[in-house]
Formats: structure tokens, sequence, C-alpha cells
């Protein structure tokens, strides 16, 4: 039985987390709704007053926001399909018996701890150099034309590298979801005759539905903002400028303040209606 | 198991797991290896695998080129005192939440996650803003400052779903025989939370490190970290393949090392404790 006592002292221990994050929220939260109201640039004479719902109909009806979108839901949705359809596969390769399993273990994962601007330069540079990289030599050996990966097929060479990275982390994490599936079930439908295919898609994915799910919301969160991939490679170009890095340019490159924040609110919301989701998922968890 | 695995069974998934893990580490292997070649070597045709002059020449020349003593020394400041201030604050948030339950802990605790959820490009202006007000712009203060709190979160919900493993009834035995709740914490809890609370920071550790959107964007040139560090090597730098690999080398040795040691800890972490 907690006291009385320890109640308060619970409440002392637990304010200055509450109140750091709430004033983390709140108040960058509020400037931006604020901006976003009003004609904001700061190199073309600061502050010019309010302008009501200006910024958001014009972040809309801009030609680069409906790109922006496609290009945001085409990384977003290709990376998913690739980290999670490969990240079952590798689950279960891993899960079966083999030599050397904890060093094949450790070199699926370390892309992982790869910093975002190192994978990305060294991708851009070393791989997808049109005239050194490592896929220029493949080509060439077989007698093509080497490719400009990151000008003539931009979003491909970005949906790969954001993969390369992603992979890991739905690895890991299905990988942890496949071992606690309990062997006696597999085997039993095993013994009854139940085919692979079928063992597969009755018993292992459905034992896997949460996992992916979850794999699913905290990637697109993640994804949804990825930030230094395309900042060291495109740097928006040849058709790779997402939702965030629209945002990112109309603030800190055109400095239209009042613009940019309020695609920020567009993007706050996008990323709420994801975590929501999410939430509901953790909230049950946390019941049990 | 119903049946032994047979030996060529599991020849077959060695010899496969092996060829996707050596192709999947492939980049870093690449990286590690260009880093030891000079210049001509790294561009020959056909690619040099190890069949060439080892040098250790690009490590002299970027670390003096760079300074990049400097931005090793940044990371370790802002992603160490990142992870212990925060720790700090939620080691107490996180024991009162898991020990002094009450009905809102849970509507807190997943309020805390939802800020994690903010897009940070939806809030760069007024982070900038207030950075240039208080004085904090390119300073490892401000860093430290905004890496604790967008790992704030992250760093409460793993050490609750640690701390929830400790059975309670050491607790209140420890309470029967008198211990104030300073003792407890100190005597009991501590020793009992340890492994808990270092996962906890090594994965906020590896988080802040390698955290590229607000240490590009805050800084400039003073308490610039690696990430910034490799993010000059964009263009044309970037040509130099053995000086962009030995400073790529450099930047995630560390890491890379760390993160061997935490994989089931970043799990937790990564799922806030809903895949175990």
């Amino acid at each position: 039985m907690a006291t009385k006592a320890s109640r308060s002292a619970a409440r002392v221990m637990m304010a200055p987390a509450v109140i750091l994050l709430l004033g983390w929220m709140l108040v960058p939260l509020m400037m931006t709704l604020w901006f976003s109201f009003r004609t904001y640039l700061p190199l073309r004479g600061g502050d010019l007053g309010w302008t009501g719902f200006d910024n958001y109909v014009r972040f809309v009806t801009s030609s680069a926001f409906w790109p922006a979108v496609q290009t945001t839901l085409i990384i977003v949705l290709s990376v998913l399909v690739i980290t999670v359809v490969l990240g079952i596969f590798l689950a279960m390769l891993l899960d079966q018996p083999m030599w050397g399993q904890g060093i094949v273990r450790i070199l699926v994962i370390a892309p992982f701890f790869v910093m975002p601007t190192v994978s990305a330069l060294v991708w851009k540079n070393m791989f997808m150099d049109p005239v050194n990289g490592i896929f220029s030599h493949i080509w060439r050996f077989f007698g093509a034309d080497p490719v400009s990966w990151l000008s003539d097929a931009a979003m491909p060479s970005i949906i790969m590298i954001v993969s390369w990275q992603w992979l890991p982390f739905a690895t890991l994490i299905l990988l942890t979801a496949i071992q606690s599936l309990d062997s006696e079930q597999l085997e039993a439908a095993e013994m009854d005759g139940a085919p692979k295919v079928q063992r597969f898609f009755y018993i292992i994915l459905p034992h896997l539905a949460r996992a992916i799910t979850i794999v699913i919301l905290i990637q697109t969160i993640f994804l949804l903002a990825i930030f230094a991939e395309i900042f060291v490679t495109t740097g928006g170009a040849f058709g790779t400028r997402t939702l965030s890095y629209l945002i990112f340019q109309r603030v800190l490159e055109s400095q239209n303040i009042g613009l940019g924040s309020a695609g920020g609110v567009y993007a706050i919301i996008l990323a709420n209606i994801v975590a929501i989701f999410l939430m509901r998922i953790v909230g049950k968890n946390l019941d049990n | 198991m119903a049946r032994a695995v047979t030996s060529r069974r599991k020849l077959i998934n060695t010899g496969i797991a092996w060829a996707i893990g050596l192709l999947i580490f492939f980049p870093i292997l690449w990286t590690i290896l260009t880093s030891f070649k000079t210049e001509a070597q790294a561009i020959a045709s056909p690619p040099l695998f190890i069949n060439f002059d080892w040098t250790l020449e690009n490590y002299g020349v970027v670390m003096e080129r760079s300074n990049y003593a400097r931005f090793l020394w940044n990371s370790i400041i802002i992603a160490g005192g990142s992870t212990i201030l925060g720790l700090i604050i939620a080691v107490p948030a996180a024991w009162s939440m898991a020990f002094v339950p009450s009905k809102r802990t849970k509507d807190i605790l997943l309020w805390m996650l939802s800020t994690k959820m903010l897009p940070a490009v939806g809030v760069l202006y007024p982070i900038y803003l207030l950075f240039i007000q208080l004085g904090l712009l390119d300073s490892r203060a401000g860093l430290v400052i905004v890496m604790m709190l967008i790992n704030l979160p992250i760093i409460i919900w793993m050490l609750y779903t640690y701390f929830r493993e400790i059975p309670g009834e050491i607790l209140e035995a420890a309470r029967m025989d008198g211990a104030t709740l300073k003792e407890e914490l100190i005597y009991i809890l501590t020793p009992m939370a340890i492994p808990g609370i270092a996962s906890t920071m090594l994965l906020n550790f590896i988080l802040a490190w390698n955290e590229a959107f607000w240490t590009l964007n805050l800084t400039a040139v003073d308490a610039a970290p690696l990430t910034a560090f490799i993010a000059s090597y964009s263009s044309p730098e970037g040509l130099f393949f053995a000086k962009l690999s030995a400073a790529s080398t450099m930047a995630i040795a560390p890491i890379l090392i760390l993160g061997w040691f935490s994989q089931k800890q970043l799990v937790r972490g990564l799922t806030f404790g809903a895949v175990k």
C-alpha cells in the first residue's frame, strides 16, 4: 500500500520530468501555431501582421505541395514494404539453427548504428557515384553503362539507403517476437502434416501480427521525418523533396516562417494520426 | 525438438545467413577497408579488396585537417551530457510511476510518449528562435538540453519497464524494517536497477550520438558534433574516398562497438516495452 506521504513524494519526483516535457511540447507548438497565422519574413521586413488562414491555403496550393506529399508517401510505403517483408524473412532465417548465429546477427544489425549522415554519404559516393562507385564498377563489368543513381534514379536510391538503415530495426524486433513463439505449436502442426506455407500463414504470421504493427507504426513516425539522408544526397532535388524537407526549406532556406509554420502544423497533425494508433497498442500492453 | 536438425540443413542455413549478413554489412566493411587505402587505390578499377598497401595516412590527414578531436569531444559531451542529465530527471519519475502508481500513471506515460512523436521540423523555427534569444545557438549546453528532451520519454519508458520488474514485496519488507524513502532508494532499489539503468544509458547514448536533425540545424562551428563533421564532407571533399572513409570510420566506430552490446535493450527501448 502506498502511503499518503509516498504519494506526495511521488508527485514531487515526477514533477521535473512532467514540467520539462510539457514546456518542450507546448512552447514551440504555441509559437508554431502563432507564426502560422502571421506573415513573417525575417529577412524581408520581419513580422508583417495577421494573415488568417492564408499560409495554410498557400502551403497546400503551392505547386510543390502535392509532389512532396507523393514523395513522402512513396518513400514511407516503399521502405515499410521492403523492411517488413525482408525483415520477416531474415528473422525466420536467423531463428534457424546455424553456425555463428551471434556473428550473423551482429552483421545484420550493424547498419542501425551508423549515423545517418555517414550512411548517406558512403552510399552516395562510394556506391552510387557514376564514375568510381561500386555500382558503376559492377555495371561496367557486365558491359552496361553506369547509372547516375542520385540524379537519374533518385527515388529508388534514397529508398534503398533508408531501407538499408531500417532493415536491422525490423529484423531485430521481428526476431525477438519470433523467438517467443511456442515451438510445440509449430511441431504439432508439422506432425499433423501442415505444409510449410500453411504453417507460415496460419501460425507464424498471426503470431507476428502485433510486432509487425509496432514496426510499421514506429518506422512510419521516423520515416515521415527523415532528413539527413536527403540533406546530404540530393538536397531535395530530382523529385526527392519530402513534406518535412519542404517545410525545412520554407523555414530555413527561403526564411518564410509563416508559410513553413503552417506546413509544420500539417506535419504535426499527420504524425499525430499515426501516433494515436501506436498509443492504443502500447496502452493496451500497459494493462497486462 | 521433435526431429533432430540434419547437419545438411544447418549447413545450408549457415551458408545463406552468412551470405546475407555479409551483404548487409558490406557497405560498412567497404568503408573500413577503403579508409586504409591511398586515394588512387580507393578508386582503382577493378576495386581492390585486401590486396593493397595498407596505410594509416588518411587518418592522419583527417585528424590534422578537420580538427577531428573537437568534433569527437562535442559528440561525447552532447551524447554523454544529455544521457546523464536525462537519467537524473527520469530515474525519480520512473521510480514513482512504477512503485506508486495512480490512476493517471498510464495516461502520463502515454502522454510523455506522444511528445516524442512531435515532428522536429514542425517546431524547428521556434526552437531556433528561442536558441538565438537565449544565446544557446551553436552551444554544447543547448544541444545537451535538446537531446535530453527528445530522448527523455524513451529514458523514462525504459526505466519504467525495468523498475516494474522489481518485486514490490522487497520494498514493502524494507519499509516494515523502518527504511526511509531515501534509504529505500539508495540501498535497495538502485542496486537492483543498475542493469536496467546501464542499458538505458547505452541506448540513449547511441540515439543522441546519431541524431542528425537538431545537431545539423542548431550548430555551426563551436558545438558541431560528428554528424556535422561528416556532413561537411558532402561535397566536393567526399570525392576523396579514402579520406571520407577514414572520417566515417572514426565517426561510427565507437557507436558500432557500443551498439553490439545493446541489441536486446534496443528492442525494449524502441518499442516502449511492447515487444519483449
